[in-house]
């Protein structure tokens, strides 16, 4: 199974409460977890990617075991060797395009020069068309550029799985349309497993191999009911 | 006239260390205090803002009953290493970090809370440590705040009279800082001294700002 998920976490917004459980497993390479706003997706994703803890469960994705309530495992998100992208991007301000990418790559408590070559942050930069504006900085390129130097930094990990929340949320719809083309292929030709969660019915299509829907934090059968939610 | 430039030379360097400390201090604590959430956290932050409001005699009556030779510290420091804390310039290093040390917790502590969790899960999911995502990500985006805390700081630490002169006294040239030296030269009625230490003391002014203006252009925004 590639991907072997059970978590529960009661989380808080405010005064009210809202119970998260999500139980699914799946071999697809291509899983889209479709549902609403609000319905639990990003939360889920967080919890996949360690930063939020579940209340118990077991997260195993690709063969690798990161977390299991039960037999005391909890990878640290530094440990789980996933490529994240967050809905916008959250790509380092006071680094260049470059710098972004080859961020992982230096261990220390320095960041890479802006000068310093790498051949793998060169390559990722030349599959992805970012050589024009590789020593930009983040706010002086496009939302297609910056979600495109999202992808390389994460991808430069060598990741086992690739995890995007709403990946074109924030761009316009001809964009979309050409990058959810290219998402597409590059996960082709990486072979890696991708999760992608999304309230847009063209992305589920274009990219779920396989749809899990959501909604208040439970997942549901029916794909059309998650969209007549409240 | 020498009098003057040693005091000068005198409040620089308490002033100088006195904010070497609260950098330290400041942004290890306001660091802290930006990202970690527990019970208490508003009231320990009233606390270490309180130097800034309280009077500082009161705040040196505060540190004169700690590190005395019959205080708590004073008197641990004395038994264990035979140091001496009060009349000395070290003494008047603290109470001038202890004045000025809310200036740079505060600007800290906002410029942290400003930046945006998110890069730091970025950094954390890239495989970075705690400390490098720091250095690395928080530090270099909250700067521009710490530095103006920072100028805000030295400034403050370089005029504090109320503090030093209850804990340290006014020693020439081992305590006595050019504000305490102006009160000095105008109480024993000696005028041209204490013109020319309002001078120096002006000119020293006039330089840190200028100072601040060039290294913190405008506001704390990611790029120009």
């Amino acid at each position: 199974m590639l991907w072997d998920i059970d978590i529960a976490k009661r989380l808080h917004h405010g005064a009210t409460a809202f119970q998260l459980d999500v139980r699914f497993v799946s071999d697809s390479p291509r899983l889209v977890l479709f549902g609403p706003s609000g319905a639990g997706k990003t939360q889920t994703l967080k919890i996949l990617a360690g930063i939020v803890r579940p209340d118990r469960g077991r997260i195993a994705i690709a063969g690798r075991t990161l977390f299991d309530g039960d037999n005391g495992v909890d990878l640290s998100p530094q440990d789980r060797r996933l490529a994240y992208v967050f809905q916008d991007y959250a790509l380092f301000p006071h680094l260049t395009v470059r710098q972004n990418i080859a961020f992982a790559h230096h261990r220390g408590w320095r960041n890479p020069g802006r000068h310093h070559r790498d051949e793998t942050v060169e390559r990722w930069i030349g599959t992805l068309h970012l050589g024009a504006i590789a020593d930009h900085h983040p706010h002086q390129i496009s939302g297609g550029q910056r979600q495109r130097t999202a992808l390389a930094r994460a991808l430069v990990i060598n990741p086992t799985a690739l995890l995007l929340d709403e990946p074109f949320a924030a761009l316009d719809r001809p964009l979309r349309e050409r990058l959810r083309e290219e998402l597409a292929e590059l996960q082709l030709s990486l072979k890696i497993p991708m999760m992608l969660i999304t309230h847009d019915e063209d992305d589920r299509r274009a990219l779920g191999d396989e749809v899990i829907c959501i909604q208040s934090g439970h997942l549901i059968a029916d794909p059309s009911a998650a969209l007549t939610a409240s | 006239m020498d009098s003057a430039w040693i005091a000068l030379g005198l409040t620089l360097k308490v002033a100088g260390w006195a904010t070497a400390l609260n950098l330290l201090l400041g942004v290890g604590i306001g660091f802290a205090m930006a990202r970690w959430r527990f019970p208490g956290r508003d009231a320990v932050d009233a606390v270490l803002t309180l130097p800034m409001v309280m009077p500082p005699t009161v705040l040196g009556y505060y540190l004169l009953v700690l590190i005395g030779t019959h205080g708590p510290i004073g008197a641990w420091l004395l038994n264990r290493f035979g140091i001496r804390m009060i009349f000395t310039w070290q003494a008047a290093v603290i109470a001038a970090a202890v004045v000025s040390f809310p200036l740079v917790f505060k600007s800290a502590r906002a410029a942290f809370e400003n930046v945006d969790p998110q890069l730091e899960e970025a950094a954390r999911i890239l495989g970075l440590r705690e400390v490098a995502i720091f250095f690395r990500v928080s530090l270099p985006l909250a700067w521009r705040g710490i530095l103006a805390g920072l100028l805000l700081s030295f400034a403050r630490a370089l005029g504090e009279f109320g503090a030093t002169l209850m804990v340290a006294g006014s020693i020439p040239g081992k305590t006595q800082t050019l504000s305490i030296a102006v009160y000095e030269a105008v109480q024993a009625g000696q005028d041209d001294t204490a013109n020319f230490l309002v001078l120096v003391t002006s000119l020293a002014c006039v330089c840190v700002l200028l100072t601040a203006g060039r290294l913190v252009p405008g506001h704390v925004s990611p790029r120009r």
